[in-house]
């Protein structure tokens, strides 16, 4: 082994250097190692999965060019393929979702965290970990079983009161964009709450009772102090949850109507990247219509690099501009 | 220490060569239609010749013409016949063809949900062509109201549900409906996924038809394996010989029956088929087995699998809602069996 070759300066001249077995036992040498291995394993596979993707959708990228990502048409009879609709849907159902749910998020972990009493704060969160371990077929299940029935019911409504808007109009057939954001909600609204959860706990006592101190009300100290404090975290738990709405697959082919075109009511059908290969790749034989689902891997994956990029720059940009 | 080491791998040694001189292993891969067939063929075979285990596994057609073309399966299984381009790439690949066996037969029904109508309605081609092009968009058209005198049919918009997984069920659809539409034909065509006009998408046989089951005026198509079993309430269609015909096992055997001529490497599409019983939107499944398959045992053993499975084989068919093969088709496909070297 090379490791063994090498020799670390000891401390005490008149003592011979360890040998690599007495480092061995001494743990810091083995635990480098292996945790070096496990992080640079992270980049491999990462690099391995870009590599592949990439490659074998060589045939799609030279066929279709950038134009991919700017057309409508999915016509796999006659080898026409256009990403639009996918990359629509995916961003329509993750920004719905996100913004139904970081506010109950959020809200139910402050609560649970500040304000709950810890016996319920306790068992809440039991639950709401339960809720996160899940398979998301079930939640596809549910959506179309239970929540798609409960929105035939609210829409009348939600058309009265928004209708005008275009995002409201049209026919509702029950599966939508619409839906899908609501099942991913749903889903991505555990994963807020624990972790943010977590994070708020994990601000330190003084915080709390310095801004006390100082006349501010329980409520001015958890707004203004803890959770400034914790928004790191918290932010680290909105982009863990916008990762899976992006990425989830059966849940929403379940409830979108998985129709790729585009359309500004929120009610109409939609498609989303991952629902599309789930659908399509076992059954897809030509050689450029795999090579074209294999494309839209890869643009989801760029697509979820470049949402996270810009969020966290926007949110380093709101800190400077603050500071 | 090491002379266990040594004794534990000499017995593992005599072990699989034991093994391996007996125990055959065939790997397959395709269809999932007629996966509860082939299971039950399989493991029947399995109980007969205890030594010969088929392991089939239901990835989907595409998948089973892929991996039988790369050669990591001894025989693909499809819904739809393989093109002429696929065929070519096999020939290239491997110096050979492939030869395409029927096994059994399906169908494809059209299921609705519209509250007013108590009996089953009567579909025409064309009804069936416009409604899925988005050109027939209301109930009471003319053309559904012409065929089905006396029954209510609302004012209303007729919302359409299709496949929205690549499906051999979406081939047999897109199949029949390109043969009676021309438009069809020039606007979408057939294949396992499509572009489709108007519609939305659910997840297997069981995402159509509970879609259709909740959406009030919707209309879609199942798998009449399906719509058997679970007891659905589904369409006439109006075959090519003029006949209304309700989707039934015999039905689709006679469509097979009275399909003009059987190619002789039988890749042939039995929609819109001219008999007077024929159910019009049916096909066969095929099992995908190369020209020559170099181990002999293998080869041995497949051949006199395909020539129990068109004579016993096809007994055990009704029991789980397939068609079988009609006699002549039987017939041709045992003297095909010899192709195989």
């Amino acid at each position: 082994m090379a490791a063994s070759s090498t020799t670390v300066p000891s401390a005490d001249p008149s003592r011979p250097a360890p040998n690599f077995l007495e480092r061995l036992r001494g743990g810091d040498e083995a635990a480098y190692v292996i945790t070096f291995i496990a992080a640079a394993s992270i980049l491999l596979i990462t690099g391995m999965l870009v590599y592949e993707l990439f490659i074998n959708s060589a045939d799609a990228r030279a066929k279709f060019g950038w134009a991919f990502l700017f057309t409508q048409t999915w016509d796999p009879v006659n080898d026409q393929f256009g990403a639009l609709p996918f990359i629509y849907g995916t961003l329509v159902t993750s920004f719905l979702a996100l913004l139904m749910g970081i506010p109950l998020g959020v809200g139910a972990a402050i609560f649970l965290a500040e304000l709950a009493p810890p016996k319920i704060s306790d068992a809440l969160t039991f639950l709401i970990e339960l809720l996160a371990a899940v398979p998301s077929v079930i939640y596809g299940l549910l959506g179309i079983f239970v929540l798609v029935p409960i929105l035939r019911v609210v829409e009348p409504s939600l058309r009265a009161v928004l209708g005008w808007t275009p995002f409201f109009s049209g026919p509702f057939y029950g599966v939508s964009l619409f839906s899908a954001g609501v099942v991913l909600a749903v889903m991505i609204i555990p994963f807020i709450i624990s972790i943010s959860r977590e994070v708020i706990l994990a601000v330190p006592g003084d915080q709390r009772e310095a801004a006390l101190a100082l006349g501010a009300t329980r409520w001015e100290t958890t707004w203004d102090v803890v959770v400034p404090f914790a928004k790191k975290g918290i932010m680290g738990s909105i982009f863990l949850a916008l990762a899976r709405a992006l990425g989830e697959t059966m849940a929403v082919t379940m409830v979108v109507g998985n129709d790729p075109k585009i359309k500004a009511s929120l009610f109409a059908p939609g498609y989303s990247i991952a629902a599309v290969i789930a659908n399509e790749f076992t059954e897809a034989t030509g050689k450029l219509y795999t090579s074209a689902l294999i494309e839209l891997g890869l643009v989801l994956f760029a697509l979820t690099i470049v949402i996270n990029g810009v969020a966290r720059l926007l949110v380093m940009g709101a800190d400077k501009y603050k500071t | 220490m090491k002379r266990f080491v040594v004794q534990v791998a000499l017995l593992a040694a005599l072990t699989t060569g034991v093994a391996s001189a007996e125990q055959i292993l065939i790997n397959a891969a395709g269809a999932t239609f007629p996966y509860p067939m082939y299971s039950k063929w399989f493991d029947d075979y399995h109980k007969k010749f205890p030594n010969l285990q088929f392991n089939y596994q239901s990835i989907g057609s595409g998948g089973g013409i892929k991996q039988v073309t790369e050669g990591t399966v001894e025989f693909g299984a499809s819904d739809g016949p393989m093109n002429d381009k696929q065929m070519k790439e096999f020939q290239d690949k491997h110096g050979y063809g492939i030869l395409h066996f029927p096994t059994v037969m399906g169908a494809d029904v059209p299921v609705y949900n519209v509250a007013s109508v108590s009996t089953d309605l009567n579909f025409t081609p064309e009804a069936l062509a416009g409604i899925f092009l988005g050109k027939i968009t209301k109930w009471n058209d003319p053309e559904l109201a012409k065929a089905n005198p006396g029954a209510k049919l609302p004012a209303a918009d007729i919302i359409v549900v299709h496949r929205s997984d690549g499906s051999g069920t979406t081939y047999i659809w897109t199949d029949y409906l390109s043969k009676v539409s021309k438009e069809w034909e020039m606007k979408v065509g057939r294949g396992t996924s499509v572009n489709w006009p108007v519609g939305l998408g659910g997840k297997g046989n069981e995402g159509v038809s509970g879609q259709v089951r909740q959406t009030p005026n919707s209309i879609g198509y199942v798998e009449l394996i399906y719509a058997v079993q679970n007891k659905m309430k589904t369409g006439k269609v109006k075959n090519a010989a003029g006949n209304w015909v309700q989707a039934s096992l015999a039905g689709v055997t006679a469509a097979a029956a009275s399909s003009k001529e059987m190619p002789d490497d039988f890749r042939v599409s039995i929609t819109n088929a001219p008999g007077k019983d024929a159910y019009p939107i049916s096909s066969f499944t095929w099992l995908l087995i190369p020209e020559k398959i170099a181990d002999p045992t293998k080869k041995k053993a497949i051949k006199e699998f395909l020539t129990w499975m068109l004579a016993d084989g096809q007994n055990m068919t009704e029991a789980l809602a397939y068609a079988r093969l009609p006699k002549a088709v039987v017939a041709k496909e045992i003297k095909a069996i010899a192709k195989v070297q």
